[in-house]
């Protein structure tokens, strides 16, 4: 009853109208943001930011201010990712994997709708789980030490042969590629160099949003090119169809969502895992749960679409708890508002419910209205949203490429970047070419530093000795789901192949 | 030829006149930037964004200050930029610490040196301090120190940054006042950012933490972690009950200072509006009410005696860091 008359106190503080507005302006800036491929959340916010100050909005209206648009941005994530195939930031990418197909089958704006569903169930339970369970989770997360981290790491890597049906093979290839690529950069132990041949820009390794513009975004661009010359490319991209899903394709999904949610808030809550490992473990243990025969993940199944979007939701709102009650941001975007915070004198960590209560309801009480906010907001506008499709390819791939070029060089300032996006995306467009898939590598860059540096850290601390990273309950029952995750598609497609040939020759 | 002398010397009259004239004139900051040369969250945003707002709020600067974050080469990137291509911008402030002197004293800053930008003030800073969790078996630094001249091993000292660093030096410091000889013997894990090494420390991961005060303040407060020694000359006047490391008998101070730096060739009436901006924004009441919740001491240098301290404190660790090891 406590929580309650405290969430009370909460809306009491958000349900002014100028909350409401700034909530308004919040999530609809924060759709456009993410739904933009570059700009993401992180970057949202951190934009907003000077304008919250400089309009003088205290501190819970520019807390509310900025929720709102990385609530935003994780819902309009989305929207490229099944529209063109270009995850807008990337927690979306998994959704480009059934959202995209979903379209060119024309069915983009039940793709949409029921993504922006699934986008409203996880943030929704994420934000009820903040409520009623921030100080337990912290417990949760603090049972993870660099062995647990590198475990778990691990674990999103053996996973991965599910994700990408086709070749297994490939999928090793390209998840060792991106590695590859994580490890360039000072070595954050010992901050020796590793690969940058002495060029200052590569100092701090390569910033993935660097490569996921340019393997996403710029090789479609780079296809478009090559098929426009070749004739191949119709005047229109898919067609529309109908936009709201019926009551059976979202039922079928409830149980997706509500698996996709549970994974992707307790990768929230960890530190070290955040929406990236959320919405991508969400996915590929959903595949496991629902589709071991790989028939229909990967050709535009709307659970597909249903689990990563509402587990990238949900690990937003997880990650808030870290933030807000230990003062450890479990994102870029936390990062971000954590400094903001700061800014405005409040100190998270462990007494912050206590200290500045009005200032934590008001803001859980904001994330409640700015997620139906959202929800109302997306679902008519699919329509439009939809729109785009319609757009001849010749003028869409243009714009996409300007977006990548403007955004990268709006976060980065600089020359170098851009062109190393450019050469992200001939190699995307090489990659695509040997059907090598992209989201291992993009997996590979964005978690193989955390991982390495988890191992370095246990390895430290146990003097070498390896069997720390068997120490703990928590890390066998994560290396058990990782070995059965790694051997499971194994054996059960040799059945199935076993299966078919038998079908054949009957 | 005298013709031709007269002439140059009337044209460098000129200059010299037109020169002067321009001085004269009152600079006039146009769309000031700040560069953090980190990415947002980070220390060195905070210093911009607070100097952002207090420079605005208290009308020094009419535009708002626009905050960009410029990460690479742990600010590297940012020196190289401020160096090489905006050296004679008027308009730029960059957000510096000890870290920035850390590392060009240790040759991070490929061939980068003191002289290349205009150092322009300090206006705060924050003591270094070691913390255990609440039920640690050390209930002060004698007894660490004595477990780990004992076994270095035994005893893992989380930290914020890398090998090297400065959260790794001040207990190297430690280590060498209690006599050790091998201070590299450490067990030093490096993790990234102060929050990510507290989280190690209330894991149980490790047994102690190095790092700013500031960072433990809340989990001090809340009772989860002990603080049994704070690196300040004296003890802290808001934490009477916390010892220094010097009372301790480990004669150690580690302070971390929080400045900005700005382009060496931009004007020198630039340079002095920057200098008297940043001595305005500290003689505010509310600026040092945030530092002072934000646990930092005041630490003013401006002008000469910044440059002097930039030097001196370059110096300290480069001496530092051969003694270490870790500079050869």
């Amino acid at each position: 009853m406590d929580v309650l008359s405290s969430l009370g106190d909460g809306f009491a503080i958000a349900l002014t109208a100028e909350n409401l507005f700034l909530a308004l302006v919040g999530c609809f800036l924060g759709t456009l943001m993410g739904a933009l491929p570059g700009l993401g959340p992180a970057n949202g916010v951190a934009i907003m930011i000077p304008i919250a100050f400089s309009l003088g909005l205290g501190p819970t209206p520019s807390l509310i201010l900025l929720t709102s648009i990385y609530y935003g941005a994780m819902y309009g994530g989305r929207i490229s990712s099944i529209l063109l195939n270009i995850p807008g930031d990337e927690p979306a990418m998994m959704t480009c994997l059934d959202g995209y197909p979903m379209a060119q089958q024309g069915r983009a704006g039940e793709a949409l709708t029921l993504s922006g569903i699934a986008s409203f169930v996880g943030a929704f339970f994420a934000t009820c789980g903040l409520v009623l369970l921030a100080p337990q989770l912290v417990k949760i997360a603090l049972l993870f030490g660099p062995a647990e981290y590198f475990v778990l790491f691990t674990l999103a890597f053996a996973t991965l042969g599910g994700i990408t049906a086709t070749n297994q093979a490939k999928s090793a290839f390209a998840a060792a590629f991106g590695l590859g690529i994580a490890m360039i950069g000072s070595d954050s132990q010992t901050g020796s160099q590793r690969f940058t041949f002495d060029h200052i820009h590569l100092y701090d390794g390569i910033d993935f949003l660097i490569a996921i513009v340019g393997l996403f975004a710029l090789s479609e661009v780079f296809i478009f090119l090559e098929k426009h010359k070749s004739g191949e490319i119709g005047k229109t991209g898919a067609k529309v169809g109908k936009l709201l899903p019926d009551w059976k394709m979202v039922r079928r999904c409830i149980p997706t969502m509500g698996r996709g949610t549970i994974i992707g808030f307790i990768s929230g809550v960890l530190p070290g895992a955040g929406a990236s490992l959320g919405s991508f473990l969400a996915y590929s243990l959903e595949k496991q749960a629902v589709d071991r025969k790989g028939e229909t993940f990967g050709e535009g199944d709307p659970r597909g679409v249903a689990a990563p979007e509402a587990g990238n939701n949900a690990a937003s709102g997880g990650a808030l708890v870290p933030m807000l009650a230990l003062g450890v941001p479990g994102s870029g975007t936390t990062a971000v508002l954590l400094a903001v915070l700061l800014q405005l004198n409040i100190t998270p960590g462990p007494l912050l419910f206590q200290k500045n209560p009005d200032v934590v309801w008001g803001l859980i009480a904001a994330l409640f209205i700015g997620n139906f906010m959202l929800l109302i907001m997306n679902i008519p506008l699919v329509g439009l949203f939809t729109r785009v499709l319609l757009v001849p390819t010749r003028i869409l791939m243009p714009v996409v490429a300007m977006i990548s070029f403007v955004g990268i060089y709006s976060i980065t300032g600089s020359t170098f970047d851009v062109m190393l996006m450019v050469g992200f995306g001939v190699l995307g467009w090489v990659l695509r070419k040997l059907t090598v898939p992209l989201v291992p590598v993009i997996l590979g860059i964005l978690l193989g530093n955390e991982m390495e540096v988890n191992l370095r850290r246990a390895l430290t601390i146990s003097d070498g000795d390896w069997s720390i990273l068997v120490g703990s309950p928590l890390a066998i029952i994560l290396w058990v789901i990782a070995i059965i995750g790694f051997t499971l598609p194994i054996f059960l497609g040799r059945r199935m192949r076993r299966r078919m040939e038998a079908n054949r020759s009957g | 030829m005298i013709r031709f002398a007269r002439i140059s010397a009337l044209a460098l009259a000129a200059t010299l006149i037109s020169g002067s004239l321009a001085v004269a004139e009152d600079f006039k900051v146009e769309s000031p930037q700040c560069i953090a040369p980190s990415n947002p969250g980070g220390g060195w945003d905070f210093i911009c964004r607070t100097t952002a707002k207090y420079l605005f709020d208290l009308d020094i600067i009419e535009d708002t200050m626009q905050v960009t974050n410029m990460s690479g080469g742990g600010g590297g990137v940012a020196f190289a930029h401020v160096t090489k291509e905006r050296n004679e911008d008027n308009n730029l402030i960059v957000a510096a610490s000890m870290s920035t002197s850390a590392r060009i004293a240790q040759g991070i800053y490929k061939g980068a040196s003191k002289e290349d930008v205009h150092w322009l003030a300090t206006f705060g800073a924050e003591y270094g301090a070691i913390a255990v969790p609440k039920d640690s078996p050390f209930n002060n630094l004698g007894e660490m120190m004595g477990a780990i001249k004992m076994n270095p091993r035994s005893v893992g000292i989380a930290g914020g940054s890398s090998v090297g660093s400065y959260d790794h030096i001040k207990p190297m410091l430690i280590a060498r006042a209690a006599g050790m000889e091998d201070v590299t013997k450490l067990k030093y894990v490096s993790y990234s950012g102060g929050g990510e090494a507290m989280t190690g420390l209330l894991s149980n991961s490790v047994e102690a933490l190095s790092g700013d005060f500031s960072e433990m303040l809340g989990f001090l407060e809340s009772g989860d972690i002990r603080i049994i020694a704070i690196l300040g000359p004296e003890r802290l006047k808001s934490h009477p009950d916390i010892p220094t490391a010097k009372e301790q008998g480990y004669d150690v101070v580690g302070a971390n200072w929080r400045g900005l730096y700005m382009p060496a060739g931009a004007s020198d009436k630039a340079k002095a509006f920057w200098k008297d901006a940043i001595m305005k924004m500290t003689e505010d009441e509310g600026f040092q009410k945030d530092l002072e919740a934000a646990a930092m001491a005041t630490f003013n240098n401006f002008g000469d005696d910044m440059d002097d301290f930039v030097e001196g404190s370059i110096k300290d660790i480069t001496k530092l860091s051969k003694e270490i090891g870790i500079l050869k």
